[in-house]
């Protein structure tokens, strides 16, 4: 499965107009290509098939098919953490990767310890409902954060970051995110028939001999470190963890077995098509975080309208 | 004996309050031995399920000792408890759309080391068990679409491929038409000819009548009678436990329990 993705992955070539007769001749090309575009390639897979990972994981462990990092606390409690250090500090970039997958993850577990005392609802809908409360407690603190930063150095960069993009990646970026990212990845995919359990009922999954709180528990902070470590990279980049695992699941059925590798596959594709788009089609720059969504949101509308999402419950 | 509880006071935290407790079961001794069909009737809140959940480690009792095979269910490992012990419940929520048996094969578990997916040797032991109960043919449908009492022969099924020791179900027939009864009595009293022993909840007397080796009633937290179905399925015994009048007719060697 992995060769195959490789294989995939490589298919597509370096985008743009350049001729590769170029990139031999004009040296600059050449430091351009592999510099630059590289690992801003490398990056965007690596978002891609990180966050329809962190996706399929937590729409399986939630049972709901409507979560995803951007629901539960997790984008909204990095993106403030990072702002907060942007503007309380200018810290070196590995200090906000830091802050924000730590924030990141404290989004989630507040949501988790509220959602635990609700005397409300069943167990998902409390956790949905608690996540909801908690970004937006979240987003309002990167409201106040941006009232607070200077308007003319500080503000354009946070805002840029919240829409999303690669635009700042570089090989030192990348290395410090990649290994959290792919170990999350490996872990959730070396157990990825056993995630189907996980699915069911506590009880019933309880009774097929599982741990249900345990074994969630560890995917859980699998998923939110790698969802906290790319968030720092390339700020929120939405869409892509709700709509690629629909996606996956239509096209291979609801085992987590296939839907999961092909989630990955899909994401990878996906935000790397859209980040290359949004760095070709005009001279400046579209954060990457609205392509996806405008591409993501209308893609998923017409899943609604065409009747191909089944929501139960 | 394949599952003996003893002396066993469980319940859950009441509503709203750290401090005060509910408590559902009061002192409730129970046994299933090899081969047995205990059927466990009562009225609703009388405590079945919870006493089901005890057995199945679900809900660790207050005081009072499970044990499985002759060893405490607290000492077993999840794989060892999933080999032994299998829940069919009264529903499941399925909140993606799994085919029939790659939901049937989730019941494989127990069998299947964590990292890795279910061997060919699984999936013939899910094909087989959706045979039992007359599903076979519908295996590459979706879950989702199945109707109350097809889903109900689904986890039946994925209980079967389980290939537990013991198999508890609460109110297993509460969904099936009479056909769909008949075949469920069939195969229970299969399974139990293979030397499982069965438990289940049933609020009807008929269905318990028609294949329980035991009747256990529960009333208010405690066992009220426990023996074969003809001794304890009285109208004297029914009316104490469901507090209205219930007279027991025989007919052709059956009972028929009027209300």
């Amino acid at each position: 499965m992995l060769v195959a993705v490789v294989t995939l992955v490589g298919r597509y070539p370096s985008p743009g107009f350049m001729s590769p007769t170029l990139l031999v001749r004009d040296p600059l090309a050449l430091r351009l290509v592999l510099d630059l575009r590289l690992p801003r390639i490398l990056a965007a897979v690596l978002l891609g098939a990180g966050l329809g990972v962190a996706g399929i994981v937590l729409q399986t462990l939630f049972g709901n098919p409507l979560v995803e990092p951007g629901l539960i606390g997790v984008s909204q409690g990095s993106a403030f953490g990072a702002a907060l250090v942007l503007v309380a500090f200018a810290p070196p970039l590995w200090v906000v990767q830091w802050v924000s997958a730590l924030t990141g993850g404290l989004g989630l577990l507040v949501s988790y310890r509220i959602a635990r005392r609700f005397r409300f609802g069943g167990w998902i809908l409390r956790l949905v409902l608690s996540g909801i409360a908690v970004s937006a407690l979240f987003s309002a603190g990167v409201g106040i954060v941006k009232f607070v930063a200077d308007p003319l150095s500080q503000l354009p960069t946070i805002t840029f970051w919240l829409l999303g993009s690669l635009a700042a990646t570089s090989w030192s970026r990348l290395a410090q995110v990649a290994p959290v990212v792919l170990l999350a990845v490996a872990y959730a995919w070396s157990r990825r028939w056993r995630l189907n359990l996980l699915a069911l009922e506590d009880r019933v999954s309880f009774s097929l001999g599982a741990s249900p709180g345990r074994e969630r528990l560890a995917l859980l902070v699998a998923a939110t470190a790698a969802t906290a470590s790319l968030v720092s990279i390339s700020g929120i980049v939405g869409w892509v963890g709700l709509l690629v695992p629909h996606a996956a699941r239509r096209l291979v059925g609801a085992d987590t077995t296939h839907a999961l590798p092909v989630s990955a596959l899909l994401g990878a594709v996906f935000v790397l098509a859209s980040d290359t788009v949004a760095r070709t089609i005009i001279v400046g720059e579209i954060p990457l975080g609205i392509v996806t969504s405008l591409i993501g949101a209308s893609g998923f509308i017409l899943l609604l309208v065409r009747n191909q999402v089944r929501v139960v419950r | 004996m394949s599952l003996e509880l003893r002396r066993i006071v469980a319940g859950y935290p009441a509503h709203g309050s750290r401090e005060a407790r509910h408590e559902v079961l009061h002192e409730v001794d129970f046994d299933a031995s090899p081969g047995s069909i205990t059927a466990v009737l009562g009225p609703n809140g009388v405590g079945k399920t919870t006493l089901l959940n005890v057995a199945l480690g679900w809900i660790t009792p207050w005081a009072g000792t499970v044990n499985v095979e002759g060893r405490d269910l607290r000492t077993l490992t999840g794989a060892e408890r999933g080999r032994l012990l299998s829940l069919v419940p009264q529903t499941d929520h399925v909140a993606f759309e799994y085919s029939i048996l790659e939901y049937v094969l989730l019941g494989r578990a127990p069998y299947v080391g964590s990292m890795q997916s279910p061997s060919a040797g699984d999936v013939e032991i899910a094909r087989a068990a959706l045979e039992q109960v007359g599903m076979g043919a519908m295996a590459g449908r979706g879950i989702l679409e199945t109707s109350a009492g097809e889903r109900q022969l689904v986890l039946l099924a994925r209980a079967l491929a389980q290939e537990p020791r013991t198999l508890l179900l609460d109110e297993p027939s509460a969904h099936l038409d009479l056909a769909n009864k008949r075949r469920l009595v069939g195969l229970l009293q299969a399974q139990a000819d293979t030397g499982r022993s069965i438990v289940l909840t049933v609020h009807e007397p008929e269905f318990a009548a028609a294949l329980a080796t035991t009747v256990v009633l529960l009333r208010e937290g405690t066992v009220l009678a426990a023996g074969p179905p003809e001794e304890v399925l009285t109208g004297a015994l029914l009316s104490r436990l469901y507090g209205i009048s219930i007279s027991v007719h025989r007919s052709d060697g059956r009972a028929l329990f009027a209300w």
